[in-house]
């Protein structure tokens, strides 16, 4: 080889060779940085046992992720380790299940793209000898063409809670109508304290709420759109009239899920849920009233989102047996851990009916309040009702509350995403 | 070529085989440090840029929810479908409008600040390292004390407080869509997070212009300031000007951070990159979508980049 070549005494081997090293030392360099959650060595401290990852989002109330790590060092049977995860959880979990480095458990919710690509397994034979303890829609929204996949951990119920005392100082009852609720909410505003906060981007969570108060939902029974009726319009249009009449909270500093606004006096009212319960007790007493998203009108009935977790078991995890194990000993077979997860941080209710019939602490007050509304109007998601018909909604419901656009130009819209989702899931 | 006087007279057979030798270690151990220095980033380069873009093109052409395996061809399906998405198109507007703001004021801004700068006969390097210090700043950090501690919109924020002492009302300064006062907290993020910079590129610029044209203007009667300034230093910063105009357009396409920690996924405030999250990596992992409307904004960035540089003649003979 001509001396003036320029790597003239390195040979194609030793290139090899040397390129072949290096890329060794950065995939190490690349596997020591990936966080699993899992421990790093493969029998870790626990010998032969199995390690297990579980991902969380981060919880608002205290103690929580204590309690997560309690439950995962008090199981025995394999070396548990919980991922909290703060921020945009579900954007982080959506790509951990496209790898085998996500997580062997995990909590969320449930839609049937999930299903359909295959990242999480049935759990029909842990849930058998159980079902019939859950409810009929902690049942319904985990279950895909009859196979459940997902155990309800927690529910949790959205609703309106408000200051007792500053309705009955303006001398106001609790809204029953979406109209009364307006007039409510403009009349509680003083250039001090705003009449109701339902989140800085002006109310998306109660999308689902305005659409059940006027009858409709977002899917049919069969599939198809179901929020394309002039009521639906007429309840958009409602929320639309409640943020221009300047009677809600925009700007907050935290977000609806956090009950600040309604504690410091910002707000009289608040669309949060029943996990702040004790939150707002702490701080406001006995001046704490509830009540469910309010019908639209006679025809109307009141709703109540029936959120919650899921407990789910990847598809993807090399271990979907002893991951089974491990979320059927803690979320069906640990009845303590489950009873201090929904009730001794924020409140929640208790999937298992028999676990929420003994919830002593949910039995008074506010709280029974809400469990009750949830039983009389809760309302739990569709699994078919995917996070790409879930962004049309949200976009539909943007321009309809903050740029007042025509609610049946913006459901048209909107309906054409749902239509072309459902065609490709189900033909 | 004849070999160097030092060789030819070493003993024949010796010398000149030790030295080539020598030479070829030498260029062996250089060839060794290049690729132990290189290599690295080259596979960071292959593994992280190039295979994900090579993906990501695969991809473009098939359906690929929830995965990052092909499972269905669609052709040009995926392209055709992003070119017709209003929110996509709505998205390229979000950033026309952030780029006709951003681009002109950090280039005035930074342009005066280096000016300024450039004068100040005391502690010049002090003022230099204070501007450019927020460029240190993470975007997400500067993001959240905006959106949490400057422009939140109850009666303890620090612009509403400075408002009040005015007898002006609370503004929720991002979530008020009219006006649109969500663009002063965007604007003004990263105003204050890239000026120090762009600062810094064109004090570089300023020092290479020779103080002899200054002088050959005084003499000629030009009057210090603006004459001089419109005259000699902006003709002088024309290949500086250039480039930050470049840069400011390719930041602005790529504007994510600011826009996702203040404002979140909202579709009136939503420039392509925190749109291609949402559909990609977001909750709806549609893949297919995102790598179409990926592929098509760097096809934008590239040919507006190309379209500037020539326009600007950057690059030519004499910058």
């Amino acid at each position: 080889m001509p001396a003036h070549v320029p790597n003239a005494g390195l040979t194609r081997r030793d290139l090899l060779k040397r390129t072949g090293g290096l890329a060794a030392l950065a995939a190490f360099t690349a596997a020591c940085g990936g966080n699993t959650g899992r421990p790093s060595s493969g029998g870790g401290s626990g010998g032969d046992k199995v390690n297990l990852s579980q991902w969380y989002h981060q919880y608002g109330e205290t103690g929580t992720q204590q309690a997560a790590l309690k439950y995962a060092k008090a199981y025995t049977d394999a070396n548990v380790t919980v991922q909290w995860t703060p921020g945009d959880y579900g954007a982080k979990l959506s790509s951990g299940l496209l790898s085998s480095k996500g997580p062997d458990v995990f909590e969320s919710q449930l839609n049937i793209g999930m299903v359909k690509s295959n990242q999480v397994v049935a759990l029909d034979d842990i849930m058998a000898d159980v079902k019939d303890d859950f409810q009929p829609g902690d049942l319904a929204t985990n279950t895909v063409d009859g196979k459940i996949y997902g155990i309800r951990m927690i529910v949790d119920p959205q609703v309106i809670y408000y200051r007792k005392s500053l309705l009955d100082k303006a001398g106001i009852k609790p809204p029953e109508t979406l109209d009364d609720l307006i007039a409510a909410a403009k009349e509680l505003t003083t250039n001090k304290v705003k009449g109701i906060f339902v989140g800085n981007d002006a109310g998306l969570a109660m999308g689902g709420p305005a659409l059940w108060s006027s009858g409709g939902d977002r899917l049919t029974a069969d599939h198809k759109p179901g929020f394309g009726t002039p009521r639906a319009a007429q309840a958009f249009g409602k929320l639309h009239q409640l943020y221009a009449d300047k009677s809600i909270l925009l700007g907050s500093p935290t977000d609806w899920t956090d009950p600040s606004a309604l504690n410091q006096g910002l707000v009289a009212m608040q669309w949060i849920g029943m996990w702040a319960v004790p939150g707002m007790q702490k701080a406001l007493g006995d001046d704490l009233g509830v009540i469910p998203f309010p019908k639209l009108d006679a025809q109307g009935k009141p709703a109540v989102y029936s959120g919650g977790w899921t407990q789910f078991v990847s598809a993807k995890s090399p271990n979907i047996d002893a991951a089974k194990k491990f979320v059927k000993w803690l979320w069906l077979d640990k009845q303590d851990f489950q009873e201090d997860w929904a009730l001794n941080y924020g409140f929640h209710i208790p999937p298992r009916k028999s676990l929420a019939a003994k919830a002593s602490k949910l039995q008074s007050g506010v709280a029974a309040d809400t469990v009750k509304l949830t039983a009389d109007y809760g309302h739990t998601d569709d699994p078919a009702w995917t996070p790409k018909m879930n962004t049309a909604y949200n976009d539909m419901l943007t321009n309809i509350v903050k740029k007042g656009a025509d609610p049946a130009a913006e459901i048209a819209n909107a309906e054409k995403t749902v239509n072309a989702e459902l065609s490709r899931l189900f033909g | 070529m004849s070999a160097p006087a030092k060789t030819r007279t070493e003993p024949a057979g010796t010398g000149t085989r030790r030295g080539s030798r020598r030479r070829k270690q030498g260029i062996a151990g250089n060839a060794l440090w290049f690729w132990v220095f290189v290599g690295p980033f080259v596979i960071g380069l292959l593994v992280f840029s190039y295979l994900p873009i090579i993906w990501s093109l695969i991809l473009s052409f098939f359906e690929a929810y929830n995965t990052v395996t092909p499972s269905k061809f669609v052709g040009l399906q995926n392209y055709v479908d992003m070119l017709t998405d209003r929110n996509f198109l709505s998205s390229l507007g979000t950033f026309t409008i952030f780029a006709v703001f951003i681009v002109p004021l950090t280039f005035a801004l930074s342009l005066l600040l280096a000016l300024l700068v450039n004068q100040v006969k005391i502690a010049r390097a002090f003022f230099r390292s204070v501007f450019f210090l927020p460029t240190a700043c993470s975007y997400v950090v500067a993001s959240l004390i905006w959106k949490l501690s400057i422009f939140n919109g109850v009666r303890f924020g620090l612009a509403n407080t400075v408002l009040g002492w005015f007898g002006v009302d609370n503004i929720a300064w991002l979530s008020t869509v009219s006006p649109p006062w969500y663009w002063i907290p965007l604007i003004t993020v990263r105003l204050w997070l890239q000026l120090g910079f762009y600062m810094i590129l064109f004090i570089a610029g300023l020092q290479r212009i020779s103080p002899t044209l200054y002088e050959a203007a005084y003499v000629d009667g030009a009057k210090p300031g603006w004459q001089v300034f419109r005259y000699i230093t902006l003709p002088q910063l024309r290949a500086t000007s250039v480039a930050v105009l470049i840069l400011n357009l390719i930041a602005a396409y790529q504007a994510f951070d600011e826009f996702y920690n203040l404002i979140g996924n909202v579709n009136y405030a939503r420039p392509p990159l925190v749109y291609l999250y949402g559909i990609s990596l977001g909750q709806i992992q549609d893949l297919g979508h995102g790598s179409a409307g990926a592929l098509i904004l760097a096809a934008i960035i590239m040919i507006v980049t190309l379209l500037q540089s020539r326009l600007f003649g950057f690059g030519k003979a004499g910058d």
